[in-house]
């Protein structure tokens, strides 16, 4: 399959196919990491992830609009505005939600499960009555569509590198709140040992509501980066789900290397495959291999050793 | 807590729920209900069984399974592939290119049966596979993950991933597996037609007899002292496992048995609505499974039927008046009965309903068994319809 | 079985589409202007159908709620609207069309319910609905079951022909067939690359683009692929496409994949309007590009029988009506425009049999035309299916299509097309 390219060709097939699964990469941290913290900080899965991404692409939606209406001028720098409002939007709903529902579950995270479930058919429900059932398209700034032309052959698109530039500020910037913060400190201790860190004088429940309200943030960052790559509609959120939940699972839920690692391991296999077989064959082999890793390897790449 | 005869049982408390749950199905429904809403039912039960086998694995031994629909739709399966198989008689069949091989294969270009459709020809072997696939698949999956103590949320998430992973090979092989649109257009079973009215009467009485029959099994089980190891293992894993028991082997069980009974509800399933798809593997359609349980009461087997009917009577009822409005209420009902009712409608029936019964039924106990002391009487005690227990005889 | 009296128990308005007091209102007022064209009930309904002197009862039976709701509203709208034209311009043999509609909640069991439901319990006349071909499988057997007649919308795989369905919309040699001939003859194209969604009308449609671009013009498929439905990551593909340099792209893949698939094509900076390579696809309407984003399709080609901007009378006339009652900013696409049909033709096989039966209406569907079709025009064929023109559009930045390219002839529906199965 590899006759009829001359070498430069190859060089340039390869480089694309490697840049294809970099952005797929990026995808998945995006989607992951925002579950990652619920995770590890509270076990809590929450199977509404993908409606507080799509609640995160319905703001710039509206914020396209608004600027095309009133502010056109500024229409160009519109998308950085949307990223900090889908941030607050979805941050402040998570932290409704948590203070509403999520903080009467903790010992009971099979319940979560459920509870978020029946949150999520709300949230969609919700989208379908005020959006309607069709899907928005979100108009983009000129300077966001089009390609960088490296070379000749090797064409880099402009949204594919402004969502890793994304995904590696918010991971970056996880990995600095974690690890040299003060809350990040706090974060850490409730993990490890939550009745000590409460001895302490450490306010658990003030860090568990903050913590699944920033999850829920950088989902709806997320979810505002796909509006350049996927669809808007209520039911798009379903798509993302299980691939999320396999990433961060895969990577040892607790930890945050775990997930990168987990999520740039599943993206380079799938985008390797899908250049050498079909996409539907692709998606199946990698799921399998991973499912049949983690019956291996149950606790995931990367597990924290904590003492339960 | 042996109890004595049936004859004493059917009196006992539990007995009596067992009764009206019989009464209710067999003998009020079909009465009152025209033809159209007693098929309704029909199908309504066959999820019952998902739920029922979701109690045992869930509500006893604490597995959540996402992927109940997995089972549920290879039992389907099992018996579509079967049902096709004998509507695709070379006859019925002579304007295909290959006559006698169902109609999707022949459109996809395929020439004769695969491999793994020809033992379906046979009756018997569909009833085995019917509950053996889903159990050797639960085994399977069992296996791997009890073994290394996966359990828990991980659980959950990776019975999804199959749940999804099965729904894209089926949908993308449709050569082989009828596609997206399932395993349609089925007639009759052993030249018995399948379409008539009376036919899904019929299959309506032979749906109540196996949910019974499974009842009974469920019953069997969590009575014995199996049924004691699992409530102890959701309560205390490490303790069963220092006290000696083989805590994988039990819960790759509970979990084949909850497969087992998913797949015969998938097969009943197929008998009656006449077809079978992919949309019932699917993650939506099974966690949609768990909230019959859930609702029902997930440690009740009989709150499990219950539930099951009462939600799907409500979905039909709300998607021909109010049908935006089902999305809320269901969201709203897995909430809810997360959040404020956990263990269910048998829990609410336990909490305020068990104490009207108790005098009632008190008085009854009184009059006729005078002689509690002598060693042939009932040594049942009160029967708690939430768990399914009976508490210990009060001397 | 209940009879029409019962079922109206259901209660004055609810899921009862009009009032059925206004209804009565009206329907009196032109009943008694059009008393000398109304046959006695007797006469036209002999099978317990919903039909009284006044009013025939029809079902509506789409998604309103679930995944596929986005598709399926545009048709329930659609035939609403035929219906209440019908209603004013006199009916259907004098009588006014009542519809209940049901919602298939984008579940095929619930399609197959609700279907039973509305056949025996409601005793409806036609039924105007599914969408996918996994719903309209899932209503086929009750259709048949108990002798109803179902109006089916949606451009579909072909390999069907079931006396109780309609089909209003083309099967796959119509859409695929002309428009590969288009691409080869007035666009030069030698290669083409075939990508789809991985279910039953893409590879069944890409089967019949094979044989008929490799055997019938000698031409070459540099590719073939598939991915699961609500997959929304194509760079691989879109990789693959340019490496092989195909003429053209014959994409019908659908749903939520579609704007991920175009948005990242025009991310990759591939402009559809130098048509190099040119994008043919059989599964983007006026309704998909809502969702897409004029920008992002501007440029590409599609292949149906409609589109919006069909410069005849009747859909200047049709589009002004719809706009009317659903708002300014609507947009019609092919399937929509499809199911409008369906209450027409039932309404024009009614009048020729004089009757409601199904089986008299069935006799008569053979040669049925109807020449107010937004379309243009359309002729029912004996195998259930329409005789229509294939249409190639390209898709402009505004959300339109500019037709480029009308088949000069109706094309004869052949849904077990010999040679390429």
């Amino acid at each position: 399959m590899f006759d009829g390219y001359t070498s430069s060709e190859l060089m340039s097939i390869f480089a694309m196919q490697g840049f294809a699964g970099l952005s797929l990469f990026s995808v998945f941290v995006l989607m992951a990491l925002g579950l990652t913290i619920i995770f590890g900080q509270m076990g809590v899965i929450n199977m509404a992830h993908g409606e507080f991404m799509i609640l995160g692409a319905y703001t710039t939606y509206l914020t396209s609009g608004f600027f095309q209406s009133y502010l056109p001028g500024l229409f160009g720098g519109y998308f950085f505005i949307a990223m900090i409002l889908a941030f607050l939007v979805c941050a402040a709903l998570g932290a409704l939600v948590e203070w509403l529902m999520i903080r009467h579950l903790y010992h009971r995270p099979l319940d979560t499960l459920l509870a978020t479930w029946g949150l999520s058919l709300l949230m969609q429900q919700t989208y379908r009555s005020i959006f309607g059932a069709r899907e928005v398209g979100v108009d983009l700034p000129e300077w966001m569509l089009g390609a960088f032309n490296v070379t000749d052959l090797v064409q880099l698109p402009i949204n594919g590198l402004f969502v890793m530039i994304i995904a590696l500020s918010i991971a970056v910037g996880l990995y600095l709140l974690m690890y040299r913060s003060g809350y990040g400190r706090k974060v850490r201790a409730v993990v490890q040992n939550r009745p000590m860190a409460e001895a302490v004088g450490i306010n658990s429940a003030g860090i568990d509501r903050a913590t699944f309200a920033l999850g829920c943030g950088i989902a709806g960052v997320a979810g505002a980066a796909f509006t350049m790559i996927g669809s808007t509609g209520p039911s798009s959120g379903q798509a993302y789900i299980v691939d999320t939940f396999l990433v961060v699972v895969f990577g040892g839920a607790q930890s945050l290397i775990g997930t990168i690692v987990s999520a740039f391991g599943i993206s380079q296999a799938q985008s390797t495959m899908e250049f050498f077989l079909s996409g539907s064959m692709a998606k199946v082999i990698t799921l399998l291999v991973v499912v049949g890793i983690l019956m291996l390897r149950p606790e995931g790449l990367m597990a924290l050793k904590v003492r339960r | 807590m042996k109890t004595s005869s049936p004859m004493k049982w059917f009196a006992s408390r539990e007995g009596l729920y067992y009764l009206g749950l019989a009464v209710l199905l067999v003998i009020i429904l079909p009465l009152i209900l025209d033809r159209f809403r007693l098929e309704l039912v029909g199908k309504y039960l066959t999820y019952a069984f998902v739920a029922v086998g979701l109690v045992m694995c869930w509500g006893k031994a604490g597995i959540l399974s996402l992927g109940q629909g997995v089972f549920f739709g290879l039992g389907g399966y099992c018996m579509a592939m079967f049902l096709k198989l004998e509507a695709s008689s070379p006859e019925n069949t002579a304007i295909q290119s290959t006559p006698g091989i169902p109609d999707f294969m022949d459109w996809n270009q395929l020439t004769e049966l695969p491999w793994f459709w020809v033992p379906f020809n046979s009756f018997s072997f569909t009833l085995l596979a019917v509950i053996g696939v889903p159990m050797l698949l639960a085994f399977i999956i069992g296996l791997a993950m009890f073994t290394r103590r996966v359990g828990g949320v991980y659980f959950a998430i990776i019975t999804q991933a199959i749940a999804a992973i099965l729904t894209i090979l089926i949908i993308g092989q449709q050569g082989l597996t009828g596609g997206i649109n399932g395993i349609t257009n089925l007639t009759t079973l052993n030249g018995w037609s399948i379409r008539t009215d009376e036919a899904k009467v019929v299959l309506y009485f032979v749906c109540v007899g196996m949910l019974f029959l499974c009842l009974f099994v469920a019953r069997f089980v969590q009575n014995g002292k199996l049924g004691r190891i699992l409530v102890a293992m959701n309560a205390q894993e490490t303790r069963v496992r220092f006290s000696g028991y083989d805590v994988a082997a039990f819960k790759i069980f509970v979990f084949c048995l909850a497969a087992a009974f998913a797949g015969i509800g998938g097969a009943l399933f197929t008998l009656q609505v006449g077809f079978m798809s992919p949309s019932f593997i699917g993650i939506v359609a099974s966690i949609e499974m768990v909230i019959f349980c859930a609702l029902g009461g997930r440690l009740s087997i009989l709150g499990a039927v219950y539930g099951a009917l009462l939600v799907n009577a409500a979905k039909s009822g709300f998607s021909e008046s109010f049908p935006e409005l089902w999305p809320f209420a269901m969201g709203a009902l897995f909430i809810g009965v997360v959040l404020a009712f956990p263990n269910g409608m048998a829990g609410l029936y336990q909490t305020y309903v068990i104490p009207l019964e108790d005098k009632i039924f008190r008085r009854a106990k009184a009059k006729a068994e005078p002689d509690a002391a002598s060693p042939t009487a009932d040594k049942s005690g009160d029967y708690d319809p939430m768990t399914d227990n009976y508490s210990p005889e009060k001397s | 079985m209940t009879t029409y009296k019962q079922s109206m128990k259901g209660g004055a308005t609810g899921r009862w589409g009009l009032g059925k007091f206004k209804l009565l209102a009206a329907s009196m007022v032109l009943a008694a202007s059009a008393n000398a064209a109304t046959p006695p009930t007797a006469e036209v309904n002999t099978t317990g159908l919903a039909v009284t002197d006044d009013i025939v009862t029809v079902g509506i039976l789409h998604s309103i709620t679930g995944t596929m709701a986005i598709s399926e509203i545009g048709s329930v709208q659609a035939e609403k609207l035929a219906i209440k034209q019908i209603n004013e311009s006199g009916g259907v043999l004098g009588r006014q069309i009542d519809f209940v509609q049901e919602d298939g909640a984008s579940d095929w069991p619930t399609f197959a319910e609700k279907s039973r439901k509305l056949l025996r319990q409601d005793n409806v006349a036609a039924i105007f609905g599914a969408w996918t071909s996994a719903s309209r499988k899932a209503v086929l057997p009750v259709m048949e079951q108990y002798n109803g007649m179902l109006y089916y919308p949606t451009f579909y795989e072909g390999l069907e022909q079931s006396p109780n369905v309609v089909y209003t919309g083309q099967e796959a040699t119509q859409q695929i067939l002309a428009s590969l001939n288009w691409a080869a003859e007035e666009k030069g194209a030698k290669s083409f690359y075939l990508l789809g969604s991985d279910y039953i009308w893409p590879r069944t449609s890409n089967k019949i683009a094979r044989k008929h671009i490799e055997d019938m013009l000698g031409l070459k498929v540099s590719g073939e692929e598939y991915y699961p439905l609500g997959h929304t990551q194509f760079n691989s593909v879109i990789n693959k496409i340019k490496l092989r340099k195909p003429d053209v792209i014959f994409a019908s893949v659908v749903g939520g994949s579609n704007v991920a698939f175009y948005k990242q094509m025009k991310a990759a900076g591939i402009d559809f309007t130098k048509e190099d390579p040119l994008l043919l696809t059989i599964s983007v309407t006026e309704d998909e590009i809502r969702g897409i984003g004029g920008e992002n399709v501007d440029g590409i080609y599609a292949s149906m029988k409609y589109f919006q901007s069909l410069d005849n009378p009747n859909n200047k006339e049709f589009v002004a009506e719809f706009k009317k009652a659903y708002g300014d900013d609507m947009v019609i696409g092919d399937v929509t425009q499809a199911a409008y049909l369906g209450p027409w033709l039932w309404k024009a096989a009614v009048e020729k049999a004089g009757s409601f039966d199904i089986d008299k209406i069935r006799e008569e569907f053979a040669g049925i035309e109807f020449k107010k079709a937004p379309e243009g025009y359309v002729r029912i064929h004996e195998n259930h299916h329409l005789w229509s023109k294939t249409r190639i559009g390209q898709a402009q930045p505004d959300g339109q299509y500019k037709v480029v390219h009308e088949t000069e002839e109706l094309m004869e529906p052949d849904p077990f097309p010999e040679g390429y199965q």
